[in-house]
């Protein structure tokens, strides 16, 4: 994580065509996250951390795969800041690290069960892997 | 030609340290019509002015070009200076040579260079400027005051204690706004309506003031000074002379179950209502869509019922003309809707309800006589979530709410949360909030009272979900100090809805042509210096149409806008502003093109009979501009396809010899 964490605050700006500077610390996405109890750090930490160029700390919390991308904080945030883009971008950069995806494919036979519809499968590739 | 004198001023080290003050004085004497030019440090002066006065006598001057600040600021004093020296004021130019030269340029080169070639457009100017004297009309001595809230209710008793005639219109029955609706006022707690009714019996009393209650504005003309107002009185199906207020008839009405619209609907009312016992005036008013007798004819009870005979089923809306010199808008405000915030289900729950109907559930004359009951089920809540700033604060891009705060919620939360915790000790109450907002005498302290004495608990972050359960409200909240999300089952929610100008504001504004920002707050001629003016001469601003107010503010607002009425309406003449549009008859084909780009509705057409070269005589279709009304603003000259429309002081040579004077 050599890069420089400036940089990589406006990249994250730029991938979630979201500005964390229009954030007016009302808290309102953590008071709506339906995953709130499952992060270490929470989507309005999220804005905060990454408009302050703090993002190491996230790029390693599991947090960014608790996010259910469930979009409850884009919908009702009051400044418009889409909270949820900022946490999607933050697990982009994550796994197009070399050799970071989450989810493999060698790993999904063990993983199959009969209730899991493919569906799901499918989308946790999209949210998982580069 | 001109004998012109040109005046270089330094501002100090404003203009002097950018502008070559010296090499602009000695360029602009070369220039045509110059005879005289000089430069001084503050032209403004008493020493400046006198110099002015002066070289005007020494050297025969007929006209003056003042190189200096912006003629906002100070071609009002250089004019009055042309006037004692026994020049006509309009024979003087301004040279903005600070806003728009020395404040904007660093290099000493460029920024002279740009003074000199803006000196010479003015001398230009000067040498074509003929003088100019403005007209003069009477004014009317009496206002209008539209909206009868404590806004319109204060300027109105200001103005009448000036010895000025004014009417108050109401749209509504009765007098009194919002504040009649409120029950305790903060940060002292006195009860609104015990300061607020004595005002409105005043209002009554006051021989100078007539109440159209049930009437609005339905159409503006004329200008500052002689405005026409057409003024509609809606049929209210009682002779309001001879109702006497005694309510025979509203206990005797059957039609019961309508929507108590005083009472925000959380009771009903008659179909025949009074709506508050201190109204005013105190008459009945039939609601003309819930009445059996006005819908089919089928009942007249309280026709039966009247000893005085004030009913009158066959009464008709009537439009009525008054002429009045200054107009004063007061229409104020109302909570905005609740309808997209689906994540505070206020539509899904009756417990889910805003501070306005916190307001109706405590006050005494309210739904439930001032006991806290819930609205469900008329069962005390033990437990009240406040949810501050619902809708205000939202980005311009959120697509709900408005951008701005509406400043008096916190207040008024504090106010709620603490008369709860004051009455019924054993309520828990939470105030969610993202920032306390207290600047106003007393705000603070009243604020830090809720939470240290009376143990209100405020916490910082929003509420982002309510979700009704069984008999219970599932609050889920974050708590941003202590980073949790919190979970409350609370009796009752409180929302703070943002505040926004009444609907009948943008129309208002249409017939009166005042402005508007974009959130239909009408804009004031100036945010500092000229709060409660609008820019159109003769319309004042009163209460929170011009923006979110509270009520000891209201009511400084209103004294001021009633002085600023008594200032125009104890003038027995006003004098006009002479640079106005005028048509040259000879040149106008009558075509209309001003007439329709003219926001003042200042020009009309006539037909006038022309005498032709062949000593025949044609009757032919000119525009007149009313001098008035018109305002100068230059739409017309430049709508004109013939050249016919001219603006006195800024005629099209003027403006064209200033262009050649830039470009040569």
């Amino acid at each position: 994580m050599a890069k420089n964490m400036n940089d990589l605050r406006d990249e994250l700006i730029r991938m979630s065509g979201s500005d964390p500077v229009k954030c007016m610390s009302c808290g309102k996405c953590s008071a709506t996250c339906p995953a709130y109890d499952e992060m270490e750090y929470h989507p309005h930490q999220f804005v905060n951390m990454i408009d302050r160029g703090n993002i190491e700390p996230l790029l390693e919390s599991e947090s960014i795969y608790r996010c259910l991308t469930c979009f409850a904080c884009v919908d009702r945030c009051p400044r418009n800041v889409q909270p949820a883009k900022l946490i999607e971008a933050v697990r982009l950069v994550a796994l197009r690290e070399q050799g970071k995806n989450r989810l493999k494919a060698d790993k999904v036979p063990e993983m199959l069960d009969s209730d899991i519809p493919q569906q799901a499968i499918v989308s946790a590739f999209r949210k998982y892997s580069k | 030609m001109q004998r012109i004198g040109v005046f270089v001023c330094w501002c100090g080290s404003n203009i002097a340290a950018t502008v070559d003050v010296k090499a602009v004085s000695e360029a602009l004497l070369k220039e045509p019509g110059v005879v005289f030019s000089t430069d001084y440090q503050y032209m403004c002066s008493q020493a400046g002015q006198n110099m002015i006065i002066e070289a005007v006598k020494e050297h025969n001057l007929t006209g003056i070009v003042v190189c200096s600040c912006s003629p906002r600021m100070h071609e009002a004093t250089f004019r009055k200076t042309a006037k004692s020296a026994g020049l006509n004021p309009y024979m003087v130019e301004i040279a903005n040579i600070r806003e728009q030269c020395s404040w904007v340029h660093k290099d000493i080169q460029t920024g002279t260079e740009k003074a000199i070639i803006l000196g010479k457009a003015a001398v230009a100017k000067v040498n074509l400027n003929a003088p100019l004297t403005p007209g003069e009309t009477p004014v009317t001595k009496r206002a209008l005051v539209i909206g009868g809230g404590i806004a319109g209710i204060q300027t109105a008793l200001d103005i009448a204690e000036a010895g000025f005639k004014v009417d108050i219109v109401e749209k509504q029955p009765t007098i009194g706004g919002k504040m009649a609706q409120l029950d305790k006022t903060f940060p002292t707690l006195d009860c609104a309506a015990c300061i607020l009714t004595p005002k409105m019996v005043d209002v009554a009393q006051n021989d100078k003031i007539r109440i159209f209650s049930y009437s609005e504005v339905e159409g503006v003309s004329g200008f500052v000074g002689n405005y026409d107002v057409k003024i509609r009185r809606k049929a209210r199906y009682v002779k309001e002379d001879i109702c006497t207020g005694c309510g025979a008839c509203v206990d005797k009405c059957p039609m019961k179950k309508v929507p108590n619209e005083f009472n925000l609907g959380m009771d009903n009312r008659h179909a025949i209502y009074i709506p508050f016992a201190q109204a005013v005036p105190k008459v009945a008013t039939i609601d003309p869509n819930t009445c059996n007798m006005l819908k089919n004819g089928k009942c007249g009870v309280c026709a039966k019922v009247c000893t005085a005979g004030a009913i009158d089923y066959k009464q008709k809306d009537t439009i009525i003309e008054e002429k009045y010199g200054a107009i004063v808008v007061a229409t104020g405000f109302n909570p905005i809707s609740m309808e997209k915030f689906d994540e505070f289900a206020y539509n899904q729950s009756k417990d889910v309800i805003t501070s306005l109907e916190f307001e109706r559930l405590t006050n005494a004359a309210g739904p439930t006589q001032g006991k806290l009951l819930r609205p469900s089920d008329n069962v005390h809540p033990h437990t009240i979530v406040f949810v501050q700033c619902v809708g205000s604060r939202c980005s311009a891009c959120a697509e709900k709410g408005k951008e701005y705060c509406s400043k008096i919620c916190c207040m008024y939360t504090a106010k709620h949360a603490m008369l709860v915790r004051d009455k019924y000790p054993d309520t828990e109450v939470y105030v969610f909030y993202i920032d306390v907002r207290t600047p106003g005498k007393a705000f603070d302290e009243f604020q830090r009272r809720a939470v240290e004495e009376y143990g209100v608990k405020y916490i910082k972050g929003m509420v982002g979900k309510v979700s009704p359960e069984g008999n219970k409200l599932k609050v889920q909240a974050s708590d941003l100090l202590n980073n949790k999300q919190i979970h409350i089952d609370a009796d009752l929610v409180v929302l703070a809805a943002a505040i926004e100008p009444d609907k009948s504001a943008r129309p208002l504004a249409t017939m009166l042509t005042a402005s508007m920002d974009t959130n239909d707050f009408f804009t004031e001629a100036h945010p500092k210096l000229r709060p409660v003016e609008s820019p159109t001469a003769g319309v004042f601003l009163s209460g929170a149409c011009q923006g979110p107010k509270d009520i000891p503010e209201t009511v400084s607002q209103a004294s001021a806008a009633a002085v600023k009425v008594v200032g125009l309406l104890a003038k027995n003449k006003l004098t006009g502003n002479p640079c106005i549009a005028s048509s040259n008859e000879l040149m106008c084909n009558g075509c209309s093109s001003c007439e329709r780009v003219c926001p003042y509705g200042a020009i009309t057409y006539v037909d006038k009979e022309f005498r032709m070269p062949d000593r025949t005589t044609k009757v032919r279709r000119v525009a007149q501009v009313n001098a008035a009304v018109c305002q100068g603003c230059g739409a017309c000259t430049v709508a004109c396809p013939s050249g016919a429309m001219d603006l006195r002081g800024f005629t099209s040579a003027q403006i064209m010899a200033e262009v050649d004077a830039i470009c040569k």
